[in-house]
């Protein structure tokens, strides 16, 4: 590839980062027809690549990405609707042409996200309709983020942007009164995004390690357009506390090593204190959710760069208030570690939720390896290496894995 | 858009009511109606029958086959429709919410092919 081209062609990986969601936005607000949109910037951006590295990049990309893209919803418009079935359509590409012209497109991405995660779609669809919708990622890449066969990811993708044209789901930002609570779907489908990416720490894997990051990207994207909304920020912090310990997970060796025994230098600095900075902004609204319950946790988690210990007290506080809100069976596992650092190791078996009450626990990998941490602290060695062999077998990471395994040779 | 808004709900339900019951209940169905119609969105409505007259009818070899009953048996059965012109998912998805159906039953909203 000469320089010219890579040039070009990062230019047009900028542009397809920063633009993309707006003009599919843009081009499917009144149709609602996402496909289509999709098909015809994909052509754009093929004309970008062929053209701008002999006639030189535009000087308003987007505007030109818009206009060609136009040109080929047109093309398709005509092919596949005869006579007055194509004058609507046609009509509405003949505004975009005008709209084409003005230097600042409208940024219809958050109406865009709030379709993707319509309650009338499937929830576990939000998050991988969002990625390719708003940021253009493609199927198989979601696809292996996700753990899924590609062929079942682009069936499912196809098959909700069928629903949101057939079924009319707007383009649109929910009113004051309903938007909290559609605003939890986004937040939720965006955060499932980032487990994806955070699931993968050895980072061997650019597609979800990307995922993190465009995870993050598009909480910023929300936090611009709603900045008023505390939840928003919340998660934004959140995902950032976490990315900030991502390279200390790991040993040069690539060996696994629990939060407990991270080394704090290597954490991220300034994305802890912008996670910081964020939480603090969001609590001035005196709105508190889970996302900032959780972030709060994290918060707590990071004290220990400065006092050399993790603020537990604050830790098993918070626990019980995300207990009371989510109810969650995750929440109570962690709640009793956190109680075990507090009240020893006995205290915190007794706080662990059992089995009986919740059966989903008996395939759920961090219950188990807190369960053998807590029963070799209390002597009990058997439970302790039962525990560790279902948590081992239970175990999709590899260093994790060789972690637990080691834990468990130590008994 | 127009989409029909369909109304299923357990039969034996309005039969186990006491007149009083059934009075307050069609009043609340001819409130809803007239909202529709006052908010300009109404396109048709029909309560039906129950299922007791119900017949199906299919080809099987070339011979229309003629059954008694509905088409499946259920807990809740089809009782009625309201076809609304609306412009999206969500104002119909809110029609659908204010109907009297919503509070006994279940409300299938199904938008209608475009032609």
């Amino acid at each position: 590839m000469s320089r010219g081209e890579e040039t070009t062609r990062s230019i047009a990986e900028r542009v397809a980062r920063e633009s993309y969601g707006k003009l599919v936005a843009f081009l499917a607000a009144r149709t609602r027809d996402v496909a289509a949109a999709e098909d015809a910037l994909s052509e754009a951006f093929a004309a970008a690549l062929a053209e701008w590295p002999s006639k030189g990049c535009p000087s308003n990309p987007q505007a030109w990405l818009l206009t060609v893209a136009r040109r080929k919803m047109i093309d398709a418009a005509r092919r596949t609707r005869s006579g007055e079935a194509a004058v609507p359509e046609l009509q509405f590409l003949a505004e975009i042409e005008a709209a084409s012209a003005e230097p600042h497109l409208p940024d219809q991405r958050l109406a865009l996200m709030f379709a993707c995660a319509h309650p009338a779609i499937d929830a576990g669809i939000h998050a991988p309709l969002m990625l390719q919708v708003v940021l253009g990622l493609d199927a198989k890449a979601i696809a292996s983020a996700f753990l899924m066969s590609p062929a079942a990811m682009g069936k499912r993708l196809v098959r909700a942007k069928h629903k949101i044209r057939e079924a009319g789901i707007p383009f649109r930002v929910p009113e004051r009164e309903e938007l909290a609570g559609r605003l939890d779907t986004v937040l939720d489908a965006i955060y499932a995004a980032f487990a994806e990416g955070w699931a993968d720490p050895e980072g061997a894997d650019v597609a979800r390690r990307d995922l993190a990051e465009e995870a993050i990207f598009l909480a910023r994207v929300i936090g611009g357009l709603l900045p008023q909304e505390p939840e928003v920020l919340g998660l934004l912090a959140l995902m950032l506390y976490a990315e900030a310990r991502r390279r200390a997970r790991r040993t040069a060796e690539d060996e696994f090593v629990p939060l407990a025994e991270q080394d704090s230098s290597r954490w991220n600095t300034a994305m802890i204190e912008e996670a910081e900075a964020l939480l603090h902004r969001a609590s001035t609204f005196g709105a508190i959710g889970r996302f900032q319950l959780e972030a709060a946790l994290q918060s707590a988690h990071v004290e220990r760069r400065r006092t050399g210990r993790a603020n537990f007290e604050a830790v098993v506080e918070i626990y019980d208030a995300l207990s009371m809100l989510t109810g969650s069976p995750v929440v109570a596992i962690n709640r009793a570690l956190a109680i075990a650092e507090l009240h020893g190791a006995r205290a915190g078996l007794d706080a662990m939720p059992s089995i009986d009450d919740d059966a989903r626990l008996a395939d759920y990998q961090p219950y188990w390896a807190a369960r053998a941490d807590l029963l070799a602290r209390v002597g009990n060695t058997d439970g302790a290496r039962h525990a560790y062999d279902i948590a081992i077998g239970l175990e999709r990471d590899p260093a994790t894995r060789r972690f637990l395994q080691r834990r468990q040779a130590a008994l | 858009m127009q989409y029909l808004l369909l109304l299923y709900a357990n039969e034996s339900g309005w039969s186990n009511m006491t007149k009083a019951e059934q009075e307050q209940g069609m009043a609340a169905y001819a409130a809803y109606t007239d909202a529709l119609k006052k908010a300009g969105v109404l396109a048709g409505s029909n309560r039906l029958q129950p299922i007791s007259s119900a017949t199906t009818v299919r080809i099987v070899d070339g011979k229309s086959q003629v059954l008694d009953g509905p088409y499946a048996e259920t807990k809740e059965q089809l009782g009625g429709y309201y076809m609304i012109d609306v412009p999206d998912l969500d104002a119909a998805l809110a029609w659908a919410a204010r109907c009297p159906g919503a509070g006994h039953g279940i409300i299938e909203v199904r938008p209608v092919w475009a032609k």
